[in-house]
């Protein structure tokens, strides 16, 4: 069934609207925040940012992760940076530009006044990460360095060498362990949330599965917040961590919860390419690299010779023939693509040639090893870790893999999702990235929702129920909500089947990636749309999962997930499917100018699709939010 | 290539545990440890058998999950590299590797390769962090921090928690993992106001779960961030010193 899209964006100029809804929406005074319960789930940057923060305001916080501690969600990984237009380098950034940057990046499908406060909270961040002791590169005059990013022609990357999100990361998670220590936040590990209780049409809990006992429980509160991440790993291989997955969203989704724009994913150019059919995930190299190395194949797809006998009469160093202007740094979609063509047409290069070169040669001949080593040590340290090769010797060898998801649940300008009291904020909402995301602005989006939106805008929300106590969880909607659970979870466990549950995974990633990855077309997504629910109905009869619910099973634990996976896999298809233009990271083959780039149609579909449960994965119904550009200038985005 | 694993395997807590060989062939050099016990459990799973339960996430050793004693060296044989970075073109072919979990007292075992390394975040809790409330931070740039401060700090921080040190100890003591944190927050200028607090709560609260540090320095060896014992020697230092500056009455911070 679906609800009617209410975006709630605020009246007033864009730079306006921000700062007049903080004015305007309810406050919940302070001694009445400890009387709001609030569940979050998940402890990456959104969701650690979001639990301390809340707990220093005095709301009564209860936060659920499946790891052993909170330090270890993904947003660890992300490497090159966090943006923020504060203009430190005196290059003429500003919120606006960094705004204008995000929108355009994004190929112009994401909401304006969500991506502005974005840009406007940018500056907050970087003061609050500071303050919190995150050991941001400086330069020698102790002052604040930074670095360019693609897609922007100013330098207002933050970065703490090559380890910026772990960084960002352990000053959220210590934060969140300071409220922990205060008694604001209660924190409760390895436990995995496995479904959204409603109440009335609200969210009024979770039901959470702890995987070390495998008892079910429920949680009950005034609202509930997802800060779940991505979905990448519905490709099997992606740079995600080996459980990231959709579950916590995919519910809430079947309970009500739209989710947009699902099709729109990230492959990222630069991450090791696969060496055998064993990987079980690739790893990114930041971004920032292109900075300095200069991606090239050899002009002659029958190239036998090393990359150092290679001379440059021979190499085509394609995306700075194609993109003169942006060169290296073009958006990531743009990179992934011609990477791709090269090695379709037969360019690749090492053992499998399934890789381009990324070289620093020329970047260590002009500014020396050293320069070069300072700022991408830890970086080449685990590119030789991977490959066994020295990037200071032989180029680097990269391939763009599945990476960031910039669909998910959709939400409103207040982050709350078609149901009312569900929230959901960082990487697992949909709001900010439009088709495309920028580098160095996940870190960006995920603390500024934790740290400095939902903290504000949930009160809105609150202000309703003071004084209601929280559902008890003896009442029938948590005990139904139990047992199917329970069911859900001992189905597996008797399915009695031959095959693991990693080998359904894999094989699902095969199909998505083929028909659903970096490149899209009709007769590709409708053979999926096939395969997939014939693979998923395999899965269900002949999946094996050996173990037993009561002590900690990471076969079942996986199960679950894939499960959902499947699901999900349907529904990204359909939008795909449906989205019949060209647009950041969504390709479709039939949708291109004769130069190959990727051709939008504003005309039909400047609009985000939101998709709702019916029951059937591959027949989702549809909602449309269509996206007014008051501010900024729809154009082809050119980068040449 | 084709290797011998004895790998330590136990259904809980309170169960008895003991050591099982599992012959794997036919794996390859360019595979990570942990591809190949991947592959060690598809083929328990297709078996019948119980895969090995370990723990492991982002597999770029960043998250700290993974961690295992590979012939008794924590994260095995490669300096700075933790579990889920090593590739088996680091052991010879037909070798017979024994692998364990973290053995320690501070860390509790669950299930076979999985030990509970919550003490971690009780040490934090205890003052790991600086008081600074969202939205009352001043400029980043107010503050100036030399290049080498930060970047020393920057050293400090990056431990990732995978409590590698603590499994090297002889005494099972924490004392890198907390000295990192302490000293990563008390070399910044924003640390100064909790600097003596912090390293008398977070020392104490260690000491509560762990061993004694008599200066043998596996953790370093063992840390796949290659973490130094200079900061253990920081640490004390302040420890030391935080027993008078936490007096009351006692302004002076310097």
């Amino acid at each position: 069934m679906t609800v009617p899209l209410q975006a709630r964006v605020p009246d007033g100029a864009i730079a306006e609207k921000w700062n007049n809804h903080k004015f305007s929406v309810r406050l919940v005074n302070p001694n009445n925040k400890r009387k709001f319960k609030i569940i979050i789930i998940g402890t990456g940057l959104a969701g650690a940012s979001a639990a301390a923060t809340l707990g220093e305001l005095g709301y009564d916080v209860e936060v659920f992760t499946f790891h052993d501690t909170p330090r270890r969600a993904h947003s660890i990984a992300a490497q090159g940076g966090i943006n923020a237009a504060k203009n430190y380098h005196n290059d003429g950034d500003s919120v606006f530009r960094l705004f204008y940057d995000t929108v355009k990046g994004g190929d112009y499908r994401s909401r304006e006044a969500n991506v502005y406060r974005l840009a406007d909270v940018s500056l907050n961040i970087i003061d609050q990460a500071t303050a919190q002791g995150v050991p941001f590169a400086r330069e020698y005059g102790g002052l604040l360095d930074n670095r360019s990013f693609g897609g922007a022609q100013v330098s207002r990357t933050f970065y703490a060498r090559g380890a910026t999100g772990q960084q960002l990361l352990l000053g959220a998670y210590s934060a969140l362990m300071r409220q922990v220590d205060a008694g604001t936040v209660t924190l409760h590990t390895r436990s995995e949330m496995l479904d959204v209780v409603m109440k009335e049409g609200r969210a009024v809990g979770v039901v959470v599965r702890n995987l070390v006992t495998g008892d079910v429980t429920s949680h009950s509160a005034h609202a509930v917040v997802l800060a779940t991440g991505g979905y990448s790993n519905v490709y099997y291989l992606s740079t995600n961590a080996m459980a990231s997955n959709v579950t916590a969203a995919w519910r809430a989704h079947r309970r009500g919860a739209a989710f947009a724009n699902p099709c729109f994913t990230q492959i990222h150019p630069t991450c090791i390419p696969a060496s055998d059919e064993f990987q079980s995930k690739l790893t990114l190299m930041s971004e920032s690299l292109r900075n300095d190395g200069r991606i090239w194949v050899p002009k002659n797809a029958n190239e036998t010779r090393s990359p150092d006998q290679i001379p440059e009469g021979d190499r085509d160093y394609y995306l700075e023939r194609i993109y003169p202007a942006f060169g290296n740094l073009v958006p990531r979609d743009v990179a992934s693509r011609a990477s791709k063509r090269m090695v379709d047409a037969g360019k690749g290069v090492g053992p499998l040639k399934n890789g381009v070169y990324l070289d620093f040669a020329s970047a260590i001949t002009r500014e020396g090893a050293a320069a070069i080593e300072d700022r991408y040590s830890n970086l080449f340290e685990m590119y030789n870790r991977i490959t066994d090769e020295d990037p200071f010797q032989v180029p680097m060898r990269i391939y763009p893999a599945p990476h960031y998801t910039m669909g998910g649940l959709w939400v409103d300008y207040n982050l709350m999702t078609t149901v009312p009291g569900l929230y959901s904020i960082g990487e697992g909402n949909f709001s900010d990235h439009g088709a495309n995301r920028l580098g160095a602005s996940a870190l960006m989006q995920g603390l500024a929702d934790g740290y400095f939106v939902l903290p504000y805008t949930i009160g809105d929300y609150l202000a309703d129920y003071l004084g209601d106590p929280v559902v008890p969880t003896d009442d029938p909607v948590f005990s139904d909500i139990e047992s199917e659970v329970s069911e859900r979870v001992n189905g597996y466990l008797s399915a009695d089947g031959t095959r693991s549950v990693d080998w359904f995974h894999k094989e699902l990633g095969k199909i998505m990636l083929e028909h659903c990855g970096m490149s899209r077309s009709a007769a590709g997504l409708e053979k999926a749309l096939a395969e997939i629910p014939a693979l998923y109905e395999e899965f269900k009869t002949d999946m094996r999962v050996p173990g037993v619910n009561e002590s900690l099973n990471q076969s079942l634990e996986r199960a679950g997930r894939v499960d959902d996976f499947f699901e999900l896999a349907q529904v990204m298809c359909v939008d795909a499917l449906h989205r019949e233009e060209s647009c950041g990271g969504h390709f479709r083959e039939e949708h291109q100018t004769e130069e190959g780039e990727a051709l939008r149609d504003d005309e039909s579909f400047s609009h985000v699709a939101a998709w709702f449960w019916s029951g059937d994965a591959a027949k989702p119904e549809l909602e449309k939010e269509e996206l007014e550009f008051e501010n900024v200038k729809l154009t082809t985005r050119s980068y040449k | 290539m084709n290797i011998t694993l004895q790998v330590w395997r136990q259904d809980g807590p309170d169960k008895p545990g003991g050591f099982k060989t599992y012959q794997v062939n036919e794996i390859s050099e360019e595979m990570s440890f942990l591809e190949m016990l991947d592959v060690l459990n598809e083929r328990l799973t297709n078996q019948g058998e119980e895969p090995v339960a370990f723990d492991h996430d982002c597999r770029e050793g960043i998250c700290g999950s993974c961690g295992v004693m590979i012939n008794g060296q924590a994260h095995g044989p490669q300096l700075g590299t933790a579990t889920c970075q090593l590739h088996m073109r680091k052991f010879r072919a037909g070798a017979t590797i024994v692998v364990e979990p973290w053995r320690a007292s501070g860390f509790p075992l669950i299930r076979d390769l999985i030990v509970d390394r919550s003490a971690f975040d009780q040490i934090i809790e205890a003052g790991g962090y600086i008081s600074v409330d969202t939205g009352s931070a001043p400029d980043a740039n107010l503050i100036p921090i030399p290049k080498f401060v930060a970047d020393t700090a920057f050293d400090a921080a990056a431990c990732i928690g995978c409590g590698a040190c603590v499994a090297a100890c002889p005494n099972g003591a924490a004392n890198l993992f907390t000295a990192a944190k302490i000293s990563h927050l008390n070399l910044l200028p924003q640390g100064q106001a909790e600097r003596w607090t912090r390293t008398e709560n977070m020392v104490e609260i260690m000491e509560q779960y762990f061993g004694s540090c008599t200066n043998h320095g596996e953790c370093e060896k063992a840390c796949p961030k290659s973490i130094s014992i200079d900061f253990i020697a920081m640490m004390n230092a302040d420890y030391a010193k935080s027993k008078f500056k936490n007096r009351r009455l006692v302004a002076q911070t310097g």
